[in-house]
């Protein structure tokens, strides 16, 4: 999120589309629910189907799954034509206004510089045109054929009303309706809220999905704003933490990246990454990467990490590719992976296309899984009937279960999605034989070490020369872990604003990231968490409950970051003069001699406002982008595309369906179905009543929802004779699924590409597994395929049929 | 549950007041839903499991989310989940917490013929006592809201209890405490009146001109009100004027007590009479040889 949870409460307009909260998140939905009893506020849900949040809404509209886009395109269309934007901020905190080099273009669905037989964009034009002083070109009276604004002017002209009601289902007069609400939020002292989930991110398009609403949120000056932004509901809890500590294959903490293959030399590693600023004065904050690297290696290697060594470098892996789940398991299928480590995870369960993936197990020589809870992954090898028809005696993979425990079973934090590291403390003994996380790896990471010790191997040093001080080595504290991942001084550190004085002396906890140095006086695991376990102690343990603004900041509870800021991006919640656009939402302000507030401003201290720094300041641009420029893999403007299984020709493109620079394997391209075959748009999703493949095995949330479902209209379930209660079998290209029938009137027909086309959703959470009644996997039936830039499969648009089960079918 | 800290105003089948009752003291409370903050996830249901130490069933989908299907002696409370097209308001998902309404005047407690099975405290709870339960159904019928259920296991009935334990240490019901939205609230009946003109007054301000509070008068008001945004009670599918049967006023009250007393009397004097008149029975001795 780049505001937080109970900044949800001070919207004006709430937008929930992409998500479901009401179901997926019901305690943090209470703050959508104080905004509508405190401030009035407008509730709108756009969705493929009725949820329980639209069951609270003021709005509904029902989308085709796969045409978010579409939809928000036509947001933006409107905005423009009707001049629904806040002005002001669009010029002074957007690239509107930059200038975009003459070869860029759009055209037949594609952008410039595509290379079809390689599935990738070649980004050379995709750029800002730069004067001779080497910063970029602008035009503030907007006229420019090439700046920002016209380009995306000319691009949206297309997501007309009708187009959008041909793509998405929504008739012209319902989007009207949706379209006034989110522009009402266009004056200053309105904001509108966008929350969201995975029903953004699991679609090939799924990140620009989620950038089409940051523009969206530009135009409308709602980003930095209390009540404002564009807010991703984490859909586990700590998955935030996740992505922060960097547990993705080409991620390290702090969202510092590893390095590619032809990346061998460390000072090229690093320029690369230290962005210059593309406007005159700008913070570029990402320039300060080699003091957050040089940290993090310090904090990996300690003494072993020096100037002259290029602080390890070498001992980092370098990418040949991003080893993304949907790339590990194709690898596998193929034979090319022999042990598997699962930690916390039941792929089997939660990946598409669940016969590859057990194909893909069964070529293993090794799985082991760490997990509280029996996992389906960790049995793969059984033979469950219909539910999970393997041969167990042609499966030779060796399975290790290593329980773990839970997390009321230990002392550890748990970042939440509005950024805030929250300490928790231990409840209770793990069951059995049970161990929490970091000693089972602990126990793995010192017999590993134990072994490269005694017989060598290849590169033996990352492994021999890892810092491992833990007063215990087997058994690391969750204290400890937190005070590395804060960091602390190796040397004293003198401040560079009066050398008689220090920031830290040596041994002594950081109490900011702003004192993180390039020269190896520093040690610091995660750079955003600087500041949560500071020489002042535990940050995350605080629980003061007083919020003088009232505007829910609460800055004593937890820590939030970066930086203990609540909103991200806060400096835009002031006019250029440093003066708030809206008396209410008083975030942060420009006192006359430097910025200060209700939130820990996001601007340099003392940066007048004359100086005109801008508020993105991560951006080399110093302001927010409209363009995407070369950021992202699969166009600067988001386009509509359809999902790689569509019921319907692309509206927009016929002969660019889907992404073209999205993920798919050549083997995986034939498990397509085409809309003949299986005629049915479906999606998926969870329930309120579990937590996807866990509370299944709980007694209380079985009984509540005891057995698999799912859920299609009345016309369909007419037509092809199937009642409520009935079990129906769905399939796809790659398996099916038998479930009972949920008809409903939640879910309706619809009118699109000049057919009827009919939803169908699909609950995830039954398995062969747990105290439910036995269930088919539902990803049984998704397909294989990766959002352009993340890889996330998608989840949450492909095809199905439907029928009745013939009788006797289980 | 037990009754000891509690005030007992009421007892079934019993015309004595209970002993302890501190006047003035206890206030009525209630317990408000607003169906217009409520999400429908079940949280309540799981609290309610939870304190209660109840565990249903693991049963089947029968297509709808609703689950358990209906109120049983193991789930006093479910959530029922309603498709309900709403004039032009188009369709709207109706999700009601049901359970005990917990009547000021209740048909539970008139039809019981146990003495002390059901008892009303002096705050408003209806509560039943298993040990003095005999099995009897009358409660059912009694009841104009359909809530008391049969246990199977030990014939007996049971329902909610409005968490008369908790409430009784100053603690709100298990279900209050963990809504997440607070569609649920709980205190005096007084406040939640209060609270429940106010969430009408603000569903009116945003276009709902129907929204109405749900304290029916035919039971003298309940101690669980709702707010229901449409008003109607019949889209909610609650009883638009509940009261309790006529039959069971008649059969608890006085008139029919009087009957029966009549009645009783009326056959000893019939027998008097009949005895004076034709004397002891007497069996003949051939109807007594032909005994088996």
């Amino acid at each position: 999120m780049t505001n937080h949870w109970v900044d949800i409460k001070n919207a004006d307009v709430v937008l929930v589309m992409g998500g479901n909260p009401a179901e997926a998140h019901p305690c943090g939905f209470k703050w959508v629910v104080e905004a509508k009893a405190h401030n009035k506020a407008k509730l709108v849900v756009v969705d493929p189907r009725f949820t329980r949040t639209a069951a609270v809404a003021d709005l509904y509209a029902q989308l085709r799954p796969g045409t978010d886009i579409a939809f928000l395109g036509g947001v933006i269309r409107h905005l423009l034509e009707k001049d629904a934007i806040q002005k002001a901020y669009v010029l002074a905190y957007t690239n509107a206004s930059f200038l975009v080099s003459d070869g860029f273009e759009f055209q037949d669905g594609v952008f410039s510089g595509y290379d079809e037989a390689g599935r990738k964009y070649d980004r050379g034009t995709w750029t800002y045109q730069k004067g001779p002083d080497g910063f970029v070109k602008s035009d503030p009276t907007l006229q420019d054929p090439r700046c920002v604004y016209q380009l995306m002017k000319a691009h949206y002209a297309r997501y007309t009303p009708r187009m959008v009601a041909e793509t998405t289902g929504v008739p012209e007069d319902l989007f009207a309706k949706v379209c006034d609400a989110i522009a009402s939020t266009a004056a200053p002292d309105r904001t509108m809220t966008s929350l969201y989930a995975l029903g953004w991110t699991q679609h090939s398009v799924g990140s620009q999905n989620i950038r089409a609403m940051a523009m969206i949120q530009l135009l409308l000056g709602n980003m930095g704003m209390a009540g404002g932004g564009v807010n991703a509901l984490r859909g586990h809890s700590n998955i935030q933490g996740l992505t922060d500590l960097g547990l993705l294959s080409d991620l390290l903490p702090g969202y510092l990246t590893l390095p590619k293959e032809n990346e061998a030399e460390y000072a090229k590693y690093v320029e690369t990454r230290t962005l210059k600023p593309l406007r005159p004065g700008q913070m570029s904050y990402w320039q300060n990467y080699a003091k957050f690297h040089v940290s993090l290696m310090k904090a990996f290697y300690g003494k072993a990490a020096t100037k002259e060594n290029d602080w390890a470098y070498d001992w980092l892996p370098k990418l040949d590719k991003v080893y993304d789940i949907l790339t590990v398991f194709h690898l596998m299928s193929q034979g090319k992976v022999n042990g598997y480590v699962c930690q916390g995870f039941n792929p089997l369960a939660s990946i598409p296309h669940k016969a590859k993936l057990v194909e893909g197990l069964s070529k293993l020589k090794f799985l082991v899984t760490i997990d509280p809870l029996v996992t389906e992954t960790s049995n793969f090898w059984q033979n469950h009937g219909d539910l999970n028809p393997v041969e167990p005696s042609k499966i030779m993979t060796e399975v290790f279960r290593l329980p773990s425990s839970c997390f009321a079973e230990e002392d550890g934090s748990l970042v939440n999605s509005g950024r805030t590291l929250q300490w928790h403390w231990k409840a209770a003994e793990p069951p059995g034989e049970a161990k929490n996380d970091p000693e089972i790896v602990a126990g793995l990471f010192t017999r590993i070490r134990a072994l490269y010790a005694k017989e060598g191997g290849t590169v033996p040093e990352p492994i021999l020369n890892l810092t491992w001080d833990y007063r215990i080595p087997t058994r690391p504290a969750g204290e400890e872990l937190a005070r590395e991942f804060n960091g602390k001084a190796l040397a004293d550190l003198p401040d560079p604003k009066d050398r008689t004085k220090t920031l830290a002396k040596e041994g002594e906890q950081l109490a900011t990231f702003a004192h993180l140095q390039d020269d190896g006086t520093t040690s610091c695991g995660n750079w955003l968490f600087c500041g949560a376990f500071t020489q002042a102690g535990n940050m995350m343990a605080r629980r003061d409950t007083s919020d003088p603004s009232g505007l829910g900041v609460y800055p004593g509870w937890g820590f939030s970051w970066p930086a203990n800021r609540r909103v991200l991006y806060n400096r835009a919640s002031c006019d250029p003069s440093g003066k708030p656009w809206d008396p209410r939402r008083k975030l942060v302000w420009w006192t006359g001699a430097k910025w200060a507030g209700n939130d820990v401003p996001d601007m340099r201290p003392d940066a007048k406002p004359e100086e005109g720094v801008g508020p993105f300041i991560m951006n080399p641009e110093g302001v927010g982008r409209l363009f995407g420029a070369d950021k992202m893999a699969d166009g600067p403007f988001p386009e509509h595309y359809e999902p790689f299984e569509s019921p319907i020709a692309n509206p927009f493109h016929a002969k660019v369906g889907p992404n073209p620079a999205a993920r798919i394997y050549a083997p995986d391209r034939d498990m397509l179905g085409a809309p003949g075959e299986f005629p049915y748009a479906a999606t998926t999703y969870r329930v309120t009543e579990h937590f996807h493949f866990w509370t299944k095995h709980a007694r209380i949330p079985s009984v509540l929802q005891p057995e698999s479902f799912v859920e299609l209209d009345e016309v369909l379930a007419q037509k092809k004779g199937i009642r409520s209660g009935d079990r129906i079998v769905v399939r796809s290209k790659r398996g099916k699924i038998v479930a009972k029938a949920v008809v409903t009137k939640r879910i309706r027909p619809l009118r699109v590409g000049g057919k009827e086309v009919h939803t169908v959703g699909i609950p995830i959470h039954w398995g062969f597994e747990g105290l439910t009644r036995p269930g088919y996997i539902t990803n049984s039936l998704t397909p294989f395929v990766g959002d352009a830039n993340t890889q996330t499969p998608e989840f949450k648009a492909f095809l199905v049929d439907v029928e009745k089960a013939p009788a006797g079918v289980a | 549950m037990a009754l000891m800290s509690l005030d007992v105003t009421r007892r079934s089948a019993s015309t004595s007041a209970a002993p302890s009752v501190r006047s003035g003291a206890i206030p009525d409370v209630a317990k408000l839903i607003d169906v217009s903050r409520c999400i429908g996830c079940k949280a309540c249901q799981a609290a309610c499991m939870e304190w209660n130490d109840l565990r249903d069933e693991v049963g089947t989908n029968l297509g709808t989310l609703q689950n358990p299907q209906d109120l049983t002696d193991r789930s006093w409370t479910v959530m029922r989940f309603y498709e309900q097209e709403v004039g032009d308001r188009g369709l709207q998902w109706l999700i009601v917490k049901d359970g005990c309404l917990h009547c000021e005047d209740p048909g539970c407690l008139r039809a019981c013929p146990a003495p002390g099975a059901i008892v009303q405290y002096a705050n408003g709870i209806v509560d039943f006592q298993q040990d003095r339960c005999i099995g009897c159904g009358y409660c059912q019928t009694g009841c104009p809201f359909d809530v008391p259920r049969f246990s199977a296991r030990d014939q007996k009935a049971y329902k909610c209890t409005l968490c008369s334990d908790r409430v009784a240490v100053g603690l709100e019901p298990a279900c209050v405490k963990t809504c997440p939205t607070q569609a649920l609230s709980f205190g005096s009946k007084a406040d939640m009146r209060d609270l429940a003109d106010e969430r009408v007054r603000e569903l009116r301000e945003r276009g709902l001109g129907q929204a109405a509070i749900y304290d029916p008068a035919g039971v003298k008001g309940t101690h669980v009100v709702y707010v229901l945004p449409h008003g109607d009670p019949g889209l909610y599918r609650l009883p638009a004027k509940p009261e309790v049967s006529p039959l069971v006023a008649f059969w608890r009250g006085g008139v029919a007590k009087t009957l029966g007393v009549l009645t009783m009397v009326g056959v000893v004097v019939a027998g008097i009479f009949h005895y004076m008149k034709v004397g002891p029975m007497e069996v003949d001795e051939h109807e007594e040889g032909r005994r088996p």
